[in-house]
């Protein structure tokens, strides 16, 4: 995109502890320049870590970095930007209500005689988006853009920078598969104009598709870098677990014959969401597939009285939810692990173990009082079975890695013992192995005759969990599948009857 | 399958950089309470009296029960600038009440004047959705006009022959310290307890840090809000009683403007003001440091005009070192 070269990269001896635990112990690596470097490792391995250093978001406590032979400190983002490298966090970093061409050239808007100058900058973003293929509305407030897209603006970004080395933190996460392809593309595009890309994901064939070299951290140290070519899946998780393991979806067990349905649904109706219908029985998972904007979420939403519903209704057990809230439908047995972590789903500022136990609170009191003995036995237990990995559960949850606050989130709700559990993105941002281990959690949940409701983006994950896939386009139901179907099969209902063209 | 848990127990951080940062910026504050206190106790002899000590916590009282109030409200993520209106107004109503009945009851009618004014401050707040920071101005400025209303603009005197019961809170007590001191250490333990080891507590952290997290949660934030208000109303009411007990009246102008030097002792105390986070404790160090800088300004005989000039640089400090010690442990 830039007339300039990338620069190479030497990274040595990179160090980083957070009070008293290393989490990254003496990194050596090396970026040349204009290739795809793959990052890959368990949950809080140190990925992100890595990348915000390398971003300029964190400082290394050891080590030091160089670009083309030049040793240099990046103290900031700022510094970082100035030597052409540009961070696309695992977070997101919009200004939510600002437009997509004010995010694209946030602080560096061109301006004539200190007033900024729209014009020039509407002209850049045009060429920009000719270079991407992407079709965004200048206009449009970030925060109204489906998830994929806000992705998008943030790349655009980068490019608007000049960035000549992009490290994209687990990019793909959020995205939906044909929206996948798209991205993968485009690195591939970016990269043969000579832009360095660093790509952390934990969808392993995705990264040796399209990685010159993969790099496998675990616990913080760098186990080993290896040219994609000559690297199988399998060897890569056994690099990332440190040994070999299973990483086999589980089959959902048989829905007894006369199994009561639990949780059902009439005539839906709200927003995107046009009548929606669906049943489903003790011991069931359900998977809802979709595009973005096809109203999986906000059907979920709807289930749980996150938002109310203008018609229709809700029944568990077969009696009506007395009303559309979250607090009735927990009462009736549901649950609901929402979409965004850090929006709707920890309260990043307090403790892993207060986070686990804040749905459950009533369960485990004295009058007024917490039972502290009772509640540090229920979340040291639930997130032993979920696997959570925190140096100290009294830790604030934002010092989690993105995986391991996944976890939490799961943990939260399943402290509850619920009869409904409703799922969107299950492993969003989790490790292979946690992925598997979610599965399992999932499956045998559902073997102790839990109804389970599950939205994926990830279609295999979806066809692997579900019983049934119900297909939503433009909020209608327009199909429901047996287990065995082909993705094929799912993704073409999904488009309507031609495929590409016309998503969302 | 098999990935076996792995808890990683932290490693013993030696005298470790950043271990050491984090402790700062959650004691340090004590610290410069404690040095402050050596300060004045090696450069006066009178500062170590016992005079002066009960003097120094009865006039911690009313600072630090507004204090109080406003960490409740600041930890749900809301402001509370009735604060002082809402003395004013209840002690007011305390005093006629006590005119018209007795004294006692009019105190009781206070403190359910300040719960009432609470619950319709985080009514107003709740229901009209607007922030809580124009809400509560607007608010309070109805109350204070209300309170000139009620007194027509005079001075409320209780009934000269209950003057001297009605002076109660300035009589000395358990350890020699005056009742309201007692008072604001009762209601005080009450309130840290409340916070650190209820469900409420725990519901009001949660509200403050992610408000719609919490609602996906089964809290009902807008209630939560409502109570922490209503607690800051009691808080503000008790205030105001031991002011009036104090000056043996009570009238519409009073205390105006301290809600502000509340929240200051709340944050000087290290609670954040984006919510979330905070303690009761650290309001009443935030109003002991306030507190100590008038007194250390009467007893070293420095000219109190330059008062106001060190408490605005302490605030600016405290709220510097915070964001200082944050940095340094990312
Ligand atoms: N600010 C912080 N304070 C304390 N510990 C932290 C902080 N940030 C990260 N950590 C810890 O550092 C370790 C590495 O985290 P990092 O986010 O780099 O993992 P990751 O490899 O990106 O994992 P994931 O795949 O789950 O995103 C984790 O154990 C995490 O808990
Ligand atoms: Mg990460």
């Amino acid at each position: 995109m830039s007339s300039q070269k990338a620069p190479s990269i030497a990274v040595r001896g990179v160090g980083k502890t957070y009070s008293g635990v290393t989490v990254l112990h003496d990194i050596d690596l090396d970026i040349t320049p204009g290739e795809v470097h793959g990052l890959v490792g368990e949950n809080g391995a140190g990925k992100s870590t890595l990348l915000k250093i390398l971003g300029g978001a964190i400082r290394a406590d050891a080590g030091t970095l160089s670009f083309d032979g030049e040793q240099v400190t990046v103290g900031s983002p700022r510094d970082a930007i100035a030597h052409g490298i540009s961070l696309i966090s695992q977070e997101g970093a919009l200004v939510p209500a600002l437009s997509v061409l004010d995010n694209v050239f946030l602080a560096r808007w061109s301006h004539r005689g200190g007033l900024v100058s729209a014009r020039s900058d509407r002209k850049r973003l045009a060429e920009l988006l000719e270079v991407t293929g992407f079709t965004v509305d200048p206009d449009e407030r970030v925060d109204r853009l489906p998830i994929g897209v806000q992705q998008q603006v943030e790349i655009l970004r980068s490019l608007a920078r000049g960035a000549r080395v992009i490290a994209m933190d687990e990019p793909t996460a959020v995205l939906a598969e044909h929206e996948k392809d798209n991205l993968l593309a485009l690195i591939r595009k970016l990269a043969a104009g000579g832009t360095t890309i660093i790509l952390v994901s934990h969808f392993l064939e995705e990264v040796l598709s399209v990685a010159d070299r993969i790099t496998v951290l675990r616990d913080g140290a760098l186990i080993r870098t290896g040219k994609a070519s000559e690297t199988s899946p399998r060897e890569l998780v056994g690099h990332m677990v440190g040994r070999e393991i299973d990483v086999l979806y589980p089959d959902p067990p048989e829905v007894p014959a006369g199994a009561p349905v639990i949780l059902s649904a009439r005539g839906l109706k709200r927003g995107l969401v046009n009548g929606v219908d669906l049943e489903v029985r003790a011991g069931e998972i359900l998977g809802i597939a979709g595009l973005v904007g096809s109203g999986r979420t906000e059907t979920l939403r709807l289930l749980f009285g996150a938002d109310r519903p203008v018609e229709g209704v809700v029944e568990i057990d077969g009696v009506a939810l007395a009303q559309h809230t979250p607090r009735a439908a927990m009462a009736a047995g549901v649950a609901m692990v929402p979409e965004s972590r850090k929006e709707q789903g920890l309260v990043m500022v307090r403790s892993v173990a207060e986070n686990v136990a804040l749905s459950s609170l009533s369960g485990r009191r004295a009058g007024p009082f917490v039972k502290r003995p009772a509640e540090k036995s229920a979340v040291g237990d639930i997130s032993k079975s979920v696997d959570i990995r925190a140096a100290n559960p009294e830790a604030p949850i934002e010092t989690l890695s993105g995986g391991n606050q996944q976890k939490a989130l799961f943990a939260k709700w399943l402290l509850r013992k619920p009869k409904v559990l409703l799922i969107d993105e299950p492993t969003r941002g989790v490790d292979v192995a946690a992925k598997t281990q979610i599965h399992h959690l999932i499956t045998g949940l559902a073997a102790d005759g839990l109804a389970v409701v599950c939205v994926s983006s990830e279609i295999e994950e979806l066809l692997a969990l579900s019983h049934r896939v119900l297909v939503l386009r433009h909020g209608e139901p327009v199909g429901e599948y047996p287990r065995g179907t082909t993705p094929e099969v799912v993704i073409a209902a999904a488009f309507g009857d031609h495929s590409e063209g016309e998503e969302s | 399958m098999s990935v076996d848990t792995l808890v990683k127990t932290a490693a013993p951080g030696s005298g470790n950089m950043s271990r050491l940062a984090f402790r700062m910026r959650d004691y340090g504050i004590v610290a410069a309470l404690v040095i402050i206190v050596i300060a004045l106790s090696l450069s006066t002899d009178t500062f170590l009296t016992t005079g002066n000590l009960v003097n120094l916590l009865d006039q911690t009282a009313v600072i630090g029960l507004l204090a109080a109030g406003a960490t409740i409200c600041i930890i749900s993520g809301v402001f509370d600038l009735t604060a002082s209106a809402t003395l004013a107004l209840s002690a007011i109503i305390g005093v006629q009440v006590g005119r018209a009945t007795d004294v006692y009851v009019g105190m009781l009618a206070a403190v359910v004047v300040g719960a009432l004014l609470g619950f319709v401050t985080g009514t107003v707040v709740v229901r009209s959705g607007v922030n809580s920071f124009v809400g509560t101005l607007a608010t309070s400025m109805v109350y204070r006009g209300l309170a000139v209303v009620v007194t027509a603009g005079a001075i409320v005197y209780p009934m000269t022959d209950a003057a001297e019961t009605f002076g109660m809170l300035t009589w000395p007590s358990l350890f020699g310290l005056t009742s309201a001191t007692i008072m604001f250490v009762v209601v005080v333990a009450i309130l840290a307890v409340v916070v650190a080891r209820t469900t409420f507590g725990r519901r009001l952290y949660a509200v403050g840090g992610n408000a719609e997290a919490a609602r996906l949660s089964g809290i009902r934030v807008g209630s939560i809000h409502v109570t922490a208000f209503m607690i800051s109303g009691v808080c503000s009411a008790l205030a105001g009683l031991i002011l009036a007990s104090r000056a043996g009246s009570a009238q519409s102008s009073m205390a105006t403007g301290t809600e502000l030097t509340a929240i200051a002792a709340a944050v000087v105390g290290g609670t954040s003001i984006l919510g979330g986070e905070g303690a009761i404790w650290r309001a009443i160090v935030g109003a002991l440091l306030l507190t100590l800088i008038g007194n250390g300004f009467n007893l070293l005989g420095w000219d109190t005009i330059y008062q106001q000039v060190l408490q605005g640089l302490l605030i600016l400090f405290a709220v510097t070192m915070d964001r200082w010690l944050r940095k340094r442990t990312r």
